[in-house]
C-alpha cells in the first residue's frame, strides 16, 4: 500500500507540474484529494491493515496529502497573483491626463488687497467704516479744512453733481462721519475702504475711479510716534518683516504735521531697482496728525484729544504687489486677467 | 518752480552741496524736488566767434561761406545755412572736435565743394528750448549781444554750466515760489545765512507823486498798492545774464522792462506790473471792482467781458488791468514806451483765483497771488525792480513811493510749549534743540517762564498760524526719521467686521468657490445703459454729473447688470465664451431731477452666467448653463444666510428679460412681501444686441439680506426612528408651477413630512398637449416613534387627493 501511495505522490506531483490554469488545478485537486479522489480511494483500504501498520501507512498517506496540498496551494497562489497582476494591468490608466478640478473663481485683485489690509487692521483692533460715494461738499472738503477757494482743491479736480454734491474725491469724509457718529467718545480706531473719483485722463497709471483705504485713530494722547509705530507694524504685516518705513514731510489740509511714507522696495529689498527707480523705496502712503480744525468739525476738543490719520491707494499697492503694468486692467475685467488671482 | 542752482547761490552759500545733494536735502525737508536737470545738454568746444565776412556759396543758393574769428591764430572758414547770418555778428561756433547735444561731433567737412571748419549754431542746436527764446532768436543762428569776448566758452555766456531743480510744491509752501523763499528754506536746513539782493534806489529829485496818485476803493480785495514812476526808459533787450536766468526758470525773455518785473517776481515772489505811464490817463490809479458790462482787452489781445467780482486796476475811468492776473493791451509796455508806472501790490488770493479761473488764465502772477504772496515784500520788490530799471533800462527813478494802504499786515504770533511739542510728537526734545530749530528758520521768538515759545512768524510763512504748524516745522527740521516708533497707549479695542461687511465677504467667498470671478465696473456709465432693466430701478432717475468727461461716463449706474453684460461681451469678443461673473457694488437712485440731497446708494449683488459650466474635456462634455444654475446660486446664498424660508420665486415678465424664463425674487420682510430683485434669462433681443448666447442673470438688493440674515446655528437631534418614502407622479397642466405643488404637499402633509423633492419632470405627446408629468418623492418621519404603514398611507392619500382636486392632477399609475 505504501508503494501505491508513493506512486500516487509521484504521479500527482508530475501532473501538477504540467498545470497551466486554475481550472486544471481544481480538476487535479478533485482527482487526487476529492471525496472520490485517488488518495481517498487508497485510504479507504486502510481498514484492512494491521494495527501496527495502520499508523505507519496513515502517516505516509498524510505526508502524500500534505505534499500534494502544498503544491496545489503554491500553484493556486501563483495563479491568484498572476490574475491580480493581470487585472491591475488591465485597470492601468493614464495618470497624466487632466483631472476634474473643483470650480474656482477669483476675488477681484483690488478687493483681495482691501480684505488683506482690513484683516491686518482688524487684528490691530480697528473696525471698518463706510460712507456714501456721492458726498456733500461739506464732508468732502470743508469739514476737512478745505474751504471753498482753498488752493489745495486744485490738487484733486472733482466730479461735481451739483454745486453742493460731488463724487467723493477721497475716503476722508468717512473720518468726519465716523467722528460725528462717535459723539465725542474715544478711542476712535477705524479704517475706511472705498471707491473715490477724480477727474483724470485714464492712462497706465491714472484712473478716474480708484480705491482708497484710510485709517483714523483719535484718543486722549495720540502721538506722531504712535503713527509711525502703527505704520511700521502695518507694512511689516503687509510686505514682510524686513520692510522699513521712511517719512518725508508733506502737506495735506486735514493733517498737521503731514508726511508721505515710503516703504522698502519689495522687489529689490531696498538695494535699488527699476520698480523703485533705484531709490530702494516705494511711496505708498500719506499720513499725519489730524488737524485740530478737523477734530473740531468731528466734535472733539483738540486740547483734549489728538489723532492720526493715514491713507493709501489700493490700486497702487495692487500694481506693486502683483507687478501689474496698467491700472486699466482692474476695470476692464478681462477673464484672462481676473483668473490670475485664483491663488489665495 | 524751477530753481537755478547758480542763481540760488547768489542768496545763500551752497558750497559743499551738489545740485543732487541739495535736492536730496530739500526733499528730506519736505520740498520735493522732482528732478535735477543740467542746463548743458551735451555741449563742449563751442565758443563765441565774430563773423568777419559772409559770402554766398558759389554752388548753393541757400548756403553762405563765412570767415569767423574764434580767437585762434587764423580765422575759420565756415559754411552756414542760416538766413540770418551777417558779418559783424557775435555767434556761437562749434569748432572741429566740439560736441553738441545728441552726441553730435563736429568734424572737418566739405559742403558742396567748400571746406567748413566748424559750425555756427542755433539756440536749438545748443540744446536750449527755443520756445523760451525771444521771438527774433527762435529762427536761424543764435546772435549774441555785443560785449562777449571772442573765444569765450558758450557755456559761460549762456550760463549752461548750471543745474535746474524742479520743485514740486505742496499748496502750503508758496513761500518757495521765490528764490528768496527757497534760500530761507535752505538756510533752515543748513544753518547758513540768507543774502538779500541789493535794492537801493538812487531817487531823482523830482517827486513821483507829481505824476502818480493811488486810490484803493476795493479795500477788502486789495490791502496795499504801491507804485513808482520811472522816467526816460529805453526799452531793449535785458542783459544776457538776466535772460539766461529767466530761461532757466522757464520764462521767455521779452524786453528789459518786462524781464525785470519777471526777474524780481522770481526773486521775491511778488508779482509786479509795468504800465506805460503815458497810457494811464492823469497817472491816476484807482483799484476797484468791475462794473456791469465793462470789458478789457488783455495783453493777449482778447476782449474779456468783466464780472462784478473781478478786481480792476483803472485810471479812474477805463480798466487798465485785471488785478494780479493780466495787464491790458492799451497800457502795455512797447518799444516806444518812455515812462513807466511800476506796480507792486497785494491782492486777495481767493479773488485772483476766481478771476483767473473765470477768464481761463493762470499766469505766474496769478499763481503767486492765489497761493498767498508775502505782503512784507511789496516794497522791497518794488525798489529792487526800480533799481534794476535804472541800471539796465537807463530809467530815472523819481523820488518816493506813491501808495495806498487799505490795511496793514502784521506778523502772526503763535505759541507752543515744549511740553506740547514733545507730547504731540512722542519725542524728548530739549529746550535748546527747539531754540536752535527756530533760529535756523529765522523765526524771532521769546521763551516764557512757563516754557512756552512765543513765536513771531514772518509774513513770508503765511502757512503757519497755529501751534501744530510750528510743531510740524520743528518735526521736519528735527527729522521725521528721528521721531521714535511707539505702540498706541490706552484702552484696547476689539476689531471686527459689521454684519453687512461680513455678509459681503461671505458672498465673495461662496461665489468664487463656485467658480465665479468677481468683477469691479465703473460707477459712471452712458445714460442709455441706465434704461436697460427698468424694473431694477423702480422708476428712479440716474444721477448726472455736472461736467462729465464724456457722454459715455456721464451718469451714475442705476443697476449692475448693464455693465456685467458689457463685460460678458468684452470677453466674448476675446474668444472667452464661458463667462461666470459677479459684482457686489453700489447703484445710485434719485427721485429728483435736480438733486438737493444725497441720492440713495444701494448695495447690490449681480451675477451673470453664459456659455458652459465647465469647459469640455476628454472625460466630460461641456454642459451649458441654464436658468436653474442661476437660481441655484441664489438658493445657495439664501441657505448660507439662513433666509431660504423667506424667499420665493414668482414667474415675472420684466422688460429686457425673457418673458418665459424670469422670476421675481420675493422676500418676506417686516413690510410684507417685497420684490428684492430678478432672476432669469436675458431677452433674446438683448442677447442679440450684445452678441451673447443664452445668458442667465440675477440682480438683488443686499439690504433686505443684511436685515434678515441669520447666522445662528441651532442643532437638531439626529433622527432615531426610520423614515418612510413614497413617490407620486402626477400629470397636470403644463402651466402649473412645481413650486405650487410642493407648497400644497407641504401644507397637506404637515409636520410628518420631512422632505419633498422633485425627481422628474417631462412632457411628451403621450401625455397630451399642454400637459406635463411631475414626479415627487416624499419622505415621512415621526421624531418620537416609528410610523405605521397605515397612517402614512392615509396621510399620503390625502396629499394625492388634494393635488388631484386643486390642480386637476391625474395620478400616474
Amino acid at each position: 500500500m505504501k508503494e501505491r501511495l508513493e506512486a500516487l505522490r509521484t504521479e500527482a506531483l508530475q501532473e501538477l507540474q504540467q498545470v497551466t490554469d486554475p481550472q486544471q488545478l481544481n480538476d487535479l485537486r478533485v482527482k487526487y484529494l476529492g471525496k472520490k479522489g485517488a488518495l481517498t480511494e487508497i485510504s479507504r483500504g486502510m481498514g484492512g491493515l494491521s494495527a501496527e501498520e495502520r499508523p505507519i501507512i496513515g502517516q505516509v498517506a498524510n505526508d502524500v496529502r500534505g505534499a500534494i496540498e502544498e503544491v496545489i496551494a503554491a500553484k493556486q497562489a501563483a495563479f491568484q497573483q498572476a490574475e491580480t497582476e493581470g487585472r491591475l494591468r488591465a485597470e492601468t490608466i493614464d495618470v497624466s491626463l487632466p483631472g476634474k478640478k473643483l470650480a474656482a473663481g477669483a476675488v477681484h485683485p483690488l478687493n483681495k488687497i482691501v480684505q488683506e489690509i482690513e484683516d491686518i487692521f482688524i487684528g490691530l483692533g480697528y473696525t471698518v467704516a463706510e460712507g456714501p460715494e456721492v458726498e456733500t461738499d461739506y464732508y468732502n472738503f470743508e469739514a476737512l479744512n478745505l474751504p471753498k477757494d482753498h488752493p489745495a482743491r486744485d490738487m484733486q479736480d472733482s466730479f461735481y453733481v451739483t454745486d453742493e454734491l460731488l463724487m467723493r474725491t477721497q475716503t476722508s469724509p468717512v473720518q468726519i462721519r465716523t467722528m460725528k457718529a462717535m459723539n465725542g467718545k474715544t478711542p476712535v480706531k477705524v479704517i475706511c475702504p472705498g471707491k473715490v473719483y477724480r477727474r483724470d485722463d485714464d492712462d497706465a497709471t491714472h484712473s478716474f475711479q480708484f480705491n482708497q483705504i484710510e485709517g483714523l485713530v483719535v484718543g486722549p494722547n495720540i502721538r506722531m510716534s504712535d503713527l509711525k509705530g502703527t505704520l511700521l507694524q502695518f507694512v511689516q504685516l503687509m510686505f514682510g518683516k524686513q520692510a522699513q518705513i521712511r517719512l518725508r514731510p508733506s502737506f495735506f489740509p486735514f493733517t498737521e504735521p503731514s508726511a508721505e511714507v515710503d516703504v522698502t522696495c519689495s522687489q529689490c529689498g531696498g538695494h535699488g531697482c527699476r520698480m523703485c527707480k533705484q531709490t530702494g523705496w516705494l511711496e505708498i502712503l500719506g499720513c499725519g496728525m489730524v488737524h485740530p480744525r478737523v477734530l473740531e468739525m468731528g466734535g472733539y476738543d483738540p486740547d483734549e484729544v489728538s489723532g492720526f490719520a493715514f491713507g493709501m491707494g489700493v490700486e497702487r499697492i495692487a500694481l506693486l504687489k502683483y507687478g501689474i503694468d496698467d491700472i486699466r486692467h482692474f476695470y476692464t475685467n478681462d477673464l484672462r486677467f481676473l483668473s490670475q488671482f485664483v491663488r489665495m | 518752480m524751477n530753481v537755478s542752482y547758480k542763481w540760488l547761490s547768489e542768496y545763500i552759500d551752497l558750497n559743499g552741496y551738489t545740485g543732487e545733494e541739495l535736492a536730496e536735502l530739500m526733499t528730506g525737508g519736505g520740498i520735493e524736488i522732482d528732478v535735477v536737470e543740467s542746463r548743458n545738454k551735451g555741449v563742449t568746444g563751442v565758443v563765441v566767434g565774430l563773423v568777419l565776412t559772409r559770402e554766398k556759396h558759389p554752388d548753393a543758393d541757400k548756403l553762405s561761406v563765412c570767415t569767423v574769428d574764434v580767437g585762434q591764430a587764423e580765422p575759420l572758414q565756415i559754411v552756414c545755412g542760416a538766413k540770418n547770418v551777417e558779418a559783424g555778428q557775435l555767434v556761437p561756433v562749434a569748432t572741429i572736435g566740439a560736441k553738441l547735444p545728441g552726441d553730435f561731433a563736429i568734424k572737418r567737412a566739405k559742403l558742396r565743394g567748400v571746406e567748413s571748419q566748424g559750425m555756427i549754431c542755433s539756440a536749438k542746436e545748443l540744446g536750449i528750448n527755443d520756445k523760451l527764446l525771444p521771438k527774433d532768436q527762435q529762427e536761424g543762428i543764435l546772435v549774441l549781444p555785443e560785449g562777449n569776448a571772442i573765444g569765450r566758452s558758450i557755456l559761460d555766456v549762456l550760463a549752461l554750466d548750471d543745474e535746474v531743480l524742479e520743485l514740486d510744491l505742496t499748496p502750503n509752501r508758496s513761500d518757495c515760489l521765490s528764490m528768496l523763499g527757497v534760500a530761507y528754506e535752505v538756510a533752515a536746513l543748513t544753518g547758513r545765512q540768507v543774502k538779500l539782493p541789493d535794492n537801493r534806489v538812487n531817487d531823482a529829485a523830482e517827486a513821483a507823486s507829481d505824476y502818480v496818485s493811488v486810490v484803493i476803493e476795493a479795500k477788502e480785495q486789495c490791502t496795499r498798492y504801491s507804485a513808482r514812476y520811472i522816467k526816460g526808459i529805453q526799452v531793449g533787450p535785458a542783459p544776457l545774464w538776466m535772460q539766461n536766468r529767466l530761461i532757466a526758470a522757464g520764462i521767455r525773455p521779452i524786453n528789459n522792462v518786462v524781464d525785470i518785473t519777471n526777474f524780481v517776481m522770481l526773486e521775491y515772489g511778488q508779482p509786479l506790473h509795468a504800465f506805460d505811464a503815458d497810457k494811464v490817463s492823469g497817472g491816476n490809479i484807482v483799484v476797484r471792482q468791475a462794473r456791469e458790462g465793462e470789458t478789457l482787452v488783455t495783453l493777449d489781445d482778447q476782449e474779456r467781458k468783466l464780472e462784478p467780482h473781478n478786481l480792476l486796476i483803472t485810471d479812474g475811468e477805463r480798466p487798465l488791468a485785471l488785478a494780479g492776473v493780466m495787464g491790458g493791451a492799451d497800457s502795455e509796455v512797447t518799444a516806444a514806451t518812455v515812462n513807466i508806472l511800476l506796480e507792486s501790490a497785494h491782492f486777495e488770493g481767493s479773488l485772483v483765483r476766481k478771476t483767473s479761473r473765470q477768464v481761463g488764465l493762470r499766469s505766474e502772477s496769478s499763481i503767486r497771488f492765489e497761493k498767498g504772496a508775502d505782503p512784507a515784500r511789496v516794497l522791497p520788490a518794488l525798489d529792487r525792480a526800480a533799481s534794476l530799471m535804472a541800471k539796465h533800462a537807463s530809467g530815472l527813478v523819481l523820488d518816493g513811493v506813491v501808495e495806498a494802504i487799505a490795511s496793514a499786515h502784521s506778523e502772526a504770533v503763535v505759541e507752543v510749549s515744549l511740553d506740547k511739542i514733545n507730547r504731540y510728537l512722542g519725542t524728548t526734545l530739549s529746550r535748546l534743540e527747539v531754540e536752535t530749530i527756530l533760529g535756523r528758520l529765522q523765526f524771532p521768538f521769546e521763551l516764557s517762564l512757563e516754557g512756552v515759545f512765543i513765536v513771531n512768524v514772518p509774513t513770508r510763512r503765511g502757512d503757519i498760524s497755529r501751534d501744530v504748524d510750528l510743531i510740524e516745522e520743528v518735526a521736519r527740521l528735527y527729522g521725521y526719521d528721528n521721531i521714535p516708533t511707539t505702540p498706541i497707549e490706552g484702552e484696547t479695542t476689539p476689531g471686527a467686521l459689521t454684519k453687512p461687511q461680513a455678509i459681503r465677504r461671505e458672498l465673495r467667498k461662496r461665489l468664487t468657490d463656485a467658480g465665479l470671478h468677481e468683477v469691479i465696473s465703473y460707477s459712471f456709465t452712458h445714460p442709455e445703459r441706465t434704461k436697460l432693466f427698468p424694473s431694477l430701478t423702480n422708476g428712479a432717475q440716474p444721477v448726472r454729473l455736472a461736467l462729465p468727461m464724456s457722454e459715455d461716463r456721464s451718469v451714475l449706474r442705476t443697476s449692475l447688470l448693464p455693465q456685467l453684460i458689457e463685460t460678458a461681451t468684452y470677453n466674448h469678443n476675446r474668444k472667452n465664451h464661458d463667462v461666470a461673473i459677479f459684482e457686489i457694488g453700489t447703484v445710485f437712485h434719485t427721485e429728483e431731477s435736480e438733486l438737493t440731497r444725497l441720492p440713495s446708494e444701494k448695495h447690490r449683488l449681480a451675477v451673470l452666467l453664459t456659455g458652459s459650466k465647465a469647459a469640455a474635456q476628454w472625460n466630460r462634455k461641456a454642459v451649458p448653463v441654464d436658468f436653474y444654475d442661476a437660481k441655484g446660486v441664489l438658493e445657495t446664498i439664501a441657505d448660507v444666510l439662513g433666509v431660504s424660508g423667506l424667499i420665493s420665486y414668482e414667474a415675472a415678465q420684466p422688460e429686457d428679460m425673457h418673458p418665459g424664463r424670469t422670476a421675481a425674487v420675493v422676500m418676506e420682510t417686516e413690510r410684507g412681501s417685497q420684490t428684492i430683485g430678478y432672476l432669469g434669462q436675458l431677452h433674446p433681443q438683448v442677447q442679440l444686441d450684445h452678441d451673447l448666447a443664452d445668458t442667465y442673470v440675477l440682480e438683488i438688493e443686499l439690504a433686505p439680506l443684511y436685515d434678515k440674515a441669520d447666522f445662528d446655528i441651532v442643532y437638531k437631534t439626529l433622527p432615531r426612528y426610520p423614515a418612510m418614502q413614497r413617490d407620486i407622479a402626477v400629470v397636470l397642466g403644463a402651466d402649473v408651477g412645481a413650486g405650487k405643488l410642493i407648497a400644497s404637499v407641504r401644507e397637506t402633509a404637515g409636520g410628518l413630512l420631512e422632505s419633498v423633492n422633485v425627481f422628474d419632470v417631462f412632457t411628451g405627446e403621450k401625455l397630451g398637449a399642454d400637459k406635463k408629468s411631475v414626479a415627487l418623492s416624499l419622505v415621512y418621519r415621526h421624531a418620537e416613534r416609528t410610523l405605521t404603514d397605515e397612517e402614512v398611507s392615509e396621510l399620503h392619500n390625502r396629499v394625492v387627493t388634494e393635488l388631484e382636486q386643486s390642480f386637476a392632477a391625474e395620478l400616474r399609475k
